[in-house]
């Protein structure tokens, strides 16, 4: 008996009896004989929560220690400060052993949370609605992309060049089955409507930016929302939460969707996840919006409370009807940047972004610097940067770590075999003026 | 009750000035932030956040985590949802600095001992479903479904196959017409049989050249094994047709039967609900995607493999659908799903489902007489009841579910499936004891009479919770849906 069994095999038989029948075997008669397992499987068997911890301290042993190891790795992923209150207040078991507020009388606590996160979102991006929030900014793009095919009756979707690879793999998986056509335009510089020329038409749907863009350039969303608005084409812009507080949000520069990725506010990496999707729009687009939706109301003796809305549009209901399949949020997620943005206010969140802001600009003027480095794309960027080097990224980057324990960036021919002398590099507030002398001195010396 | 004074949001909480956290001096010379952005691109308004100093949030956010019912106060019978007990050392585990602290860029060789958890994980799993391959990348049960289906038609259009539906029995969850139609395919309905099964003529009638998926939950959503599913993998096969086994209900079946031995050729696994992963209040989930050998040219990239003894992320699939994860998935879930998976090993996974279904069986037994069990006989781990007979004292399902929680505990899934009128689904799951299950059927009668001889008390219900019924309709009417300045304070009572 596991020790999260509720009844043990000694207690079976009373179970049974209770029941009416005599053996387990009547309970699951439904399942053939010839479907049984027949063998044991093959899986080791179980094991007490010291070997556990054992099994995981030792292959956590194998990794480099994030603890210690200064790292510029970026990409979509930023390594930001965790406020110690969020770890303590996300594990609270009445947040996240709960599950999905659907009685709302019950569920009040992770309703406001998420109200709370819907106006934090519509803040952030300038947005006027915002959902409860969806698995990842990826997967945020690709619903926006879909919510805007369905809005415009069109198939074509211009992608900037500059978009992240990874979700403009994404966008096609989800797309193209019901019949998107998705168009790179522009390359790795920041896009211009002059790139849209000749692309855009009144075929298509949507027009999607990263802001600042993968490479960390800063796109100019104003002219290109106005571009594909000329068009009859909605404009979407992923956007960076943490650069949205020294940017102009693009929800006031014309965009009609904004997405973004949560996780980078007040959640570990976690290689990657769970993360955390925003997903804000203007208010015209309410009723096609996708996932979990909190709406203020009264209760029978009229005081506030607060409950899921516009459930029609979901997939439980509606079903093959639906836009979207989507019917949970990554809420714990949500939860955790929820309560960071509470700490930080607003002003600690341009404090936060103020110093990434200045770190960045501080390494990426010493990095160009040395012989053989540039910045290309040059232009002005954030947090991140993207370097041409005179060698493999990857040799660099592994001669850097062996050198002095720092990760010096994503190479991005991991991504791109042709982009393999191009290394990403990211600085967040956590990096000390040590770090990037650090670094500096070690990448001068692995081009050695 | 105080904490019916306790719905003021954290907005509402502000004190100009104070904040919660502060960050060190910027230590690198400082430039004009105009200097290095764009003038026309800065910020000109500053987002509004709350400003509230530490201890504040703190107590704000205790007192929002006191309205809420969760798995760790009491049961949480919701059918389908499969809300077991969410094991604390799968947080520590996972929590571990050198795990979630790893970026997914980094060099494959400084992260070899994660990636040899994934690489053990996906092995595991695919053995106990009985499947050839895993990708890890699905961030929840819908969006595991969706590259169910792309497999398929990815599938489908390699082998020049002219495919147009995907048949699903109208006792299907909602996730699953919606994801078909996502990925292009039209939705064809067959009815369930008169015993609340998959009907096998009436499957046939529908089954044609055009087939390109079945999509079937088993055990099925009114908690009964489909025993003929088998014969339906061969009609399905015999047009080069697909099974999509929704595993939503996989707790019934751990060590005890396999979706890959019943034919299955794609498989999704909620770890959130099989392997107690926690629910989060909504999320983050996690469902891989298992599947026959010959879909996996087709699965997503990267999955993680091995060779001589060194893991990596593998981009060989050469008809890989493409990527569905911005990374490889929800690591953090699948770590704490890994955990669990081996603290119950080989030789406990059939405990598991087996406590699962003895549970369900004697819950049901015990309110069988106020809850005619819509499909009579034993159930695997959850099962369907009618409130139908209680219309003529004017109370609904919905009445009786409210009514539970001013109980203490949780209402089951309510007018789901929606083959049976004015139902409730309850799932007690393997972690409640005869004592906790003993209590929720004496809630349950107390209810049914309650019912005959008072119905108010049940129609009225909510009573005792930090809100009474809310008004869903006015909500959806005004659509508030964000905090404004404008509301302060003033609503609060």
């Amino acid at each position: 008996m596991s020790p999260y069994t509720g009844h043990s095999r000694e207690e079976e038989p009373e179970l049974l009896r209770a029941i009416g029948v005599e053996t387990f075997e009547d309970l699951i008669a439904a399942v053939p004989k010839a479907l049984r397992q027949s063998r044991p499987l093959d899986v080791p068997p179980g094991q007490s929560e010291m070997e556990l911890r054992r099994l995981f301290l030792d292959a956590a042993r194998r990794n480099y220690d994030p603890l210690s190891t200064p790292s510029f790795l970026g990409g979509g992923l930023y390594d930001h400060d965790i406020p110690a209150v969020v770890r303590h207040m996300t594990l609270r078991s009445e947040f996240y052993t709960a599950y999905t507020p659907y009685q709302a009388e019950v569920a009040q606590g992770t309703l406001m949370t998420i109200y709370e996160f819907q106006t934090m979102a519509c803040e952030l991006t300038g947005c006027d609605v915002a959902n409860a929030s969806m698995y990842d900014a990826g997967s945020a793009a690709a619903e926006a992309a879909l919510l805007a095919a369905h809005a415009t009756g069109r198939q074509k979707i211009l992608v900037a060049g500059s978009f992240h690879p990874h979700h403009r793999g994404i966008l096609e998986t989800y797309g193209r089955p019901p019949g998107l056509s998705f168009v790179d335009v522009g390359a790795d510089r920041p896009l211009t409507p002059a790139d849209l020329a000749g692309k855009i038409d009144g075929e298509t749907a949507a027009v999607l930016v990263q802001q600042p863009n993968f490479f960390g350039g800063i796109e100019s969303i104003g002219p290109l929302a106005e571009a594909a608005h000329a068009h009859g084409a909605l404009f979407v812009a992923s956007a960076d939460p943490v650069a949205l507080a020294l940017l102009e949000p693009p929800g006031k520069l014309g965009a009609d969707i904004v997405v973004g990725e949560g996780q980078n506010l007040g959640n570990p990496p976690s290689y990657g996840g769970p993360a955390c999707g925003i997903f804000a729009c203007k208010r015209d687009l309410i009723r096609r919006l996708p996932g979990r939706l909190v709406a203020e109301t009264v209760d029978a003796e009229g005081r506030r409370g607060f409950v899921l809305t516009l459930q029609t549009r979901e997939q439980h209901i509606r079903r093959e009807k639906a836009t979207s399949n989507i019917c949970t949020n990554n809420n714990l997620v949500a939860l955790g940047m929820t309560i960071t943005l509470s700490l930080l206010g607003p002003t600690g969140l341009r404090e936060m972004a103020n110093l990434c802001l200045q770190k960045a600009h501080y390494l990426a003027g010493a990095l160009a610097a040395i012989p053989g480095v540039r910045r290309d794309p040059d232009g002005p960027f954030f947090h991140e940067f993207c370097l041409r080097l005179p060698k493999e990224a990857s040799e660099v980057i592994g001669k850097v770590y062996k050198d002095a324990g720092i990760l010096a960036g994503c190479d991005l021919g991991r991504i791109r075999p042709e982009w393999s002398d191009r290394l990403l590099v990211a600085v967040t507030e956590k990096r000390t003026r040590q770090e990037l002398d650090g670094l500096v001195t070690a990448l001068g010396r692995a081009l050695q | 009750m105080t904490s019916k004074r306790n719905h003021r949001l954290i907005y509402d909480r502000t004190i100009p000035g104070h904040r919660g956290y502060d960050l060190p001096a910027c230590d690198v010379p400082e430039r004009p932030v105009g200097e290095l952005i764009p003038r026309d691109l800065v910020r000109g308004q500053a987002p509004v956040l709350p400003q509230v100093h530490e201890p504040e949030v703190v107590r704000h956010y205790i007192r929002l985590s006191t309205l809420n019912h969760h798995v760790d106060k009491a049961v949480y019978p919701l059918g389908s949802c499969t809300m077991k007990y969410n094991p604390k050392i799968n947080e520590d585990l996972a929590g571990i600095p050198a795990l979630a602290g790893l970026h997914p860029m980094a060099p494959e060789e400084l992260s070899q001992g994660l990636l040899g958890l994934l690489h053990q994980f996906s092995r595991e799993l695919v053995e106990i479903v009985g499947m050839d391959a895993v990708s890890l990348h699905p961030a929840a049960g819908a969006q595991g479904e969706l590259l169910g289906i792309r497999l398929a038609r990815a599938y489908h259009d390699h082998r020049g196959n002219k495919k147009k539906t995907v048949i699903i029995p109208d006792s299907a969850h909602g996730t699953n017409p919606a994801t078909a139609h996502m990925i292009g395919y039209d939705v064809v309905e067959v009815k369930s049989g008169p015993t609340g099964k998959l009907d096998l003529a009436a499957l046939r009638e529908k089954v044609n050249g055009e087939t390109a998926a079945l999509m079937v939950t088993n055990p099925n959503t009114l908690g009964l094994f489909e025993t003929e599913i088998a014969e339906a993998a061969r009609i399905v096969h015999d047009v080069d047709g697909l099974l999509y086994l929704d595993g939503a209900n996989l707790n019934a079946m751990l060590g005890l039967t396999r979706p890959g031995d019943m034919g299955a050729d794609i498989v999704h696994i909620n770890l959130h609900k099989t392997f107690s992963t926690p629910h989060g209040g909504g999320g983050p989930g996690s469902a891989p995607i298992a599947v026959k050998a010959k879909l996996a040219p087709f699965l997503p990239t990267p999955t993680i493999a091995e060779r001589d003894g060194r893991f990596f992320l593998d981009f060989d699939h050469p008809h890989s659908v493409g990527r569905l994860a911005p990374y490889v998935g929800a690591v953090g879930i699948l770590l704490r799903a890994f955990a669990y998976l081996r603290r119950i090993g080989g030789n406990g996974m059939a405990g598991v489902s087996r406590a699962a279904i003895v549970n369900a069986n004697y819950l049901m037994k015990q309110v069988a007489e106020d809850y005619p069990v819509a499909y009579p006989g034993p159930c695997m781990h959850e099962f369907v009841v009618s409130c139908s007979w209680m219309k003529k004292h004017g109370v609904k399902n919905i009445d009786v579910a409210k009514r539970m929680l001013d109980f203490g505990v949780h209402a089951p899934t309510v007018s789901f499936p929606l083959i049976v009128p004015d139902c409730l689904m309850i799932e007690p799951t393997e972690s409640e004891s005869r004592a906790s299950l003993d209590e929720l059927a004496t809630i349950l009668r107390t209810i049914a009479r309650e019912a005959r001889e008072e119905p108010d008390t049940v129609r009225g219900a909510p009573h005792d919770t930090p809100v009474r019924r809310l008004d869903e309709g006015a909500a959806a009417r005004n659509l508030q849906i964000r905090w404004t300045p404008r509301e302060g304070t003033e609503k609060e009572r």
